[in-house]
């Protein structure tokens, strides 16, 4: 019997009787961190990283069982060995490590071994074998620094403070939209965010893991001139974006290296920033975790299992109820 | 070529017309004469010959990436692009470049008689000096197919804004066969004596799709009818006892219609015709397919010429005893052309009947017969209204026939390129055959990016099988085919060819049992 076994209800650990990120409904569910395709409603009971508590409760309900652990702080579950490690995704992200009787797994969830200054950097935990996300995982994926992004961003949110037009920036409500936030310079213009970035917001700054204030956008707050307003994409079909002439919009993904992607959203700027690994990090994540197996997932799980097995490393592929991250939501 | 990378990226990152107007006036302001001469050809579909092939740009990338072939194919087929493949997967660039675009033109024309070891250290060391931006635009220089938005239209009213000219006039100038070998920027916008004036098509007029109520568009007597043919737009020149022919895509195809070198048999000189070539034999038009048969060929056989004798059914005129007429009005025009065509050998040329009518009903009855005077509907033309240049609201409206429709089960599936890229989008249909599925037409278009978005998740979560790019899926979903011609083909496994198929809709109500057969698809031949 393996130590986790792909199912119909997700990622299963038989010994301990757990799941890992299941999108069915589950008994307990460890989870690596809280985007929706990881943490799903429904399950009896959480248990994540402390960071992400409330987080979780923010989007799955006050009601729900949760238990926060920390970073390197093992669990038992009948002789499985379970421990949480930074991600570098977001705010609260990890890896979940597993161990029983000697033979390590590593579940990587979503990563990124880029530091963005906002959540806590990803860490290198060794395995036997790796079960990694892929979603940029393709050679023609590879990101510049952040720094040099961050000037980008911000020389054209001068620019058109400048031409009296609001920049309008496209994020994910939780990781993308705060780390944007935080490379943006003080005294640009001012930051309005949508209600669910706001929201997000309101539960990291409680944590105290997030600093950033902004004014929430409504009916009777928004910017009448210049401005920048974060919000998620689907905010982009509201009529108030479809009847604001004075507005330039720019969506902040990994998916905006590929042109096709970029100019499919008709948007005026695609900034390449992405939460997740980009080739050369993926490459170097499973170098250095030194596993001999590599599952991959989340992505190019074939083209990448295939590169891993051409690398000398057992490469496979486990397919998920979830087509990873994709610019079109 | 830093300035024409970023006239690349300020087209590149907006929608609007008016910006890019903008953008590319910015840039002619600028950049110096050559460059500016070089960017009108680019985005006027004159790219430099070919000089370094495909297959081994992709193996040079992918030794440069350091990945193996299958990975670098794989990437090509995700993104879509190869230009843009080979861009991103290389290093970041160790030498700097300070050179300008015609620099970078030559260089790639350059290689032309090179050996395959010296190409590659060329472009090697090139793919070294450039940044990702101007790495992507010296290898669309090299394979082409150079797109970022910008229609003849947009770089047309950005010329007439910069040099004070009228629009028409500068898309005159931009017809036919010009090179920035042959031109400097002043003969090509301002120069009238030049001896290639001779060959210069004038810009063709177009038609709108009627998309309003027929009744609506005006008076009876004030418009004219005539049946669309279903051939190629060709525009013929005779002038100084030479003629030309050029196609709507500003092709010169003389050679390839030798017939039509019966335009010089008549002493009437100085002449410009618009029409349609179609293949007639014996009085009687052929299918389009026979026609397609001669596009291609740069040399046509006496057999062929024999078998597929082309003819030019003529409908307008712009040029008439040396004078641009295309101010006179329609009517005025035809009066010129009537006469004219009967001069010419009528084997050849003949004259795009006038339908008379008497009444809307009459018109909409004749549009519904159409296919059997091998016509693909009725143009429609206000009577009054001069030669315009391009696309002009409310002056030619093409109203044609519905297409054939057929319900097919999808099979197969493949990512698409450009802005559908990473999507899939071109897809192989199938019709039942005695309880299989037989395939039978490819289709690309039709979907919104809405329902491209959700039949690509379903391809991911349903492959069966994949042959290189290409995904084999159960045979579930059934779309609504729509084509303008179906005919006989010993080349297609169904034993049809269709012309220009496309999705007109997803038959979500349909279950794939209930496609169509290939004998009601063969029914419509």
């Amino acid at each position: 019997m393996e130590l986790l076994t792909n199912t119909n209800h997700g990622l299963y650990c038989p010994q301990a009787d757990v799941y890992i990120d299941p999108w069915k409904r589950v008994k307990k569910a460890l989870i690596t961190h809280g985007h929706s395709d990881h943490a799903r409603p429904g399950h009896q009971q959480y248990l994540c990283h402390t960071k992400s508590v409330a987080i979780l409760k923010h989007r799955l309900g006050k009601a729900i069982t949760v238990q926060g652990v920390d970073y390197n702080e093992c669990i038992r579950i009948n002789g499985v060995q379970f421990s949480f490690h930074p991600a570098g995704h977001i705010i609260g992200s990890c890896q979940i490590r597993v161990e029983y009787k000697g033979e390590v797994w590593v579940i990587t969830g979503d990563y990124k071994t880029q530091d963005d200054g906002v959540c806590t950097p990803y860490e290198v935990v060794q395995c036997h074998t790796m079960i990694t996300e892929c979603t940029f995982g393709l050679p023609v994926f590879r990101w510049e620094a952040q720094e040099k992004v961050a000037k980008n961003i911000n020389a054209w949110c001068l620019e058109n403070e400048r031409n009296g037009e609001t920049s309008l920036i496209y994020a994910y409500s939780l990781g993308k939209a705060q780390r944007v936030h935080a490379l943006l310079e003080e005294g640009i213009a001012q930051v309005y965010t949508h209600p669910t970035v706001y929201k997000t917001n309101e539960v990291l700054l409680e944590q105290h893991l997030f600093d950033r204030t902004s004014i929430c956008f409504d009916k009777d707050h928004f910017p009448k001139k210049g401005g920048i307003i974060i919000a998620p994409v689907a905010f982009s079909r509201s009529n108030w974006v479809k009847k604001n002439r004075k507005l330039q919009e720019a969506m902040v993904s990994g998916w905006m290296q590929m042109r096709g992607t970029r100019r499919r959203q008709g948007l005026d700027q695609g900034f390449v920033l992405s939460d997740h690994a980009d080739w050369k990090g993926l490459l170097m994540a499973v170098k250095e975790s030194k596993a001999e197996r590599v599952i991959a997932t989340h992505g190019y799980q074939d083209v990448f299992a295939k590169y891993c097995t051409e690398l000398g490393l057992q490469g496979e592929t486990y397919d998920t109820a979830f087509e990873g991250e994709t610019v079109d939501v | 070529m830093k300035q024409f990378v970023q006239l690349y990226r300020s087209l590149d990152q907006t929608n609007s017309s008016i910006k890019k107007v903008q953008a590319l006036v910015n840039y002619f302001d600028i950049a110096d004469e050559k460059d500016a001469l070089w960017t009108i050809a680019l985005f006027s579909h004159r790219r430099p010959k070919r000089t370094v092939n495909t297959k081994v740009l992709r193996e040079w990338a992918a030794e440069l990436a350091g990945i193996p072939l299958w990975l670098f194919e794989d990437s090509y087929h995700i993104v879509g692009d190869l230009a843009e493949t080979i861009s991103l997967c290389l290093p970041a660039p160790r030498k700097q470049d300070d050179k300008n675009l015609c620099y970078w033109i030559d260089y790639v024309r350059s290689l032309k008689d090179l050996s395959e070891e010296e190409k590659k250290s060329k472009i090697t060391s090139a793919w070294d000096s450039l940044e990702s931006d101007a790495r992507y635009l010296l290898n669309k220089f090299i394979t082409g197919g150079f797109r970022v938005g910008v229609s003849q239209k947009t770089i047309v009213k950005a010329l007439a804004k910069k040099y004070g000219l009228d629009e028409a006039v500068v898309s005159h100038k931009l017809m036919g066969n010009w090179s920035p070998d042959t031109h400097d920027l002043q003969s090509l916008l301002f120069d009238t004596s030049m001896a290639d004036m001779d060959a210069k098509p004038f810009p063709f007029s177009l038609a709108y799709p009627l998309d309003q109520e027929v009744e609506d568009l005006g008076s009876l007597d004030s418009l004219l009818f005539e049946y669309k043919w279903d051939g190629i737009r060709g525009q013929l020149i005779k002038r100084n006892n030479e003629w030309y022919l050029w196609s709507r895509g500003e092709e010169l195809i003389t050679d390839r219609f030798p017939e039509f070198k019966s335009v010089l048999d008549i002493n009437t000189d100085n002449f410009v015709l618009d029409g349609e070539i179609i293949i007639r034999k014996d009085g009687l038009i052929k299918d389009f397919q026979e026609l397609q048969t001669r596009i291609g060929r740069k040399n046509v056989s006496k057999k062929k010429l024999q078998d597929s004798p082309a003819a030019f059914i003529a409908y307008d005129i712009m040029e008439f005893e040396g004078q641009d007429i295309r101010h006179l009005s329609q009517d005025e025009r035809r009066k010129k052309l009537a006469p004219l065509i009967t001069l010419l050998p009528n084997q050849q040329f003949s004259l795009s009947a006038e339908i008379k009518t008497s009444s809307w009903d009459d018109i909409k009855k004749l549009r519904e017969e159409a296919r059997s005077k091998k016509a693909e509907g009725v143009m429609i033309k206000q009577r009054s209204s001069p030669y315009q240049t391009g696309r002009k609201k409310g002056h030619w409206w093409k109203w044609k026939l519905d297409p054939y429709t057929i319900d097919a089960v999808m099979l197969y599936a493949q990512r698409g390129h450009g802005r559908r890229a990473n999507l899939f989008s071109d897809f192989t249909f199938a019709v039942w055959d005695e309880g299989s599925l037989i395939p039978f037409a490819k289709a690309y278009s039709g979907l919104t990016d809405a329902e491209f978005k959700q039949i690509t998740q379903w391809v991911n979560k349903n492959t069966i099988e994949r042959f290189g790019p290409v995904r084999s899926v159960p045979a579930f979903h059934v779309f609504e085919i729509a084509f303008e011609g179906i005919s006989l083909s010993k080349r297609h496994k169904s034993g049809v060819a269709l012309r220009f198929p496309r999705i007109k809709r997803w038959r979500h109500d349909k279950q794939a049992k209930e496609a169509n057969t290939l004998a009601d698809l063969k029914k419509l031949l």
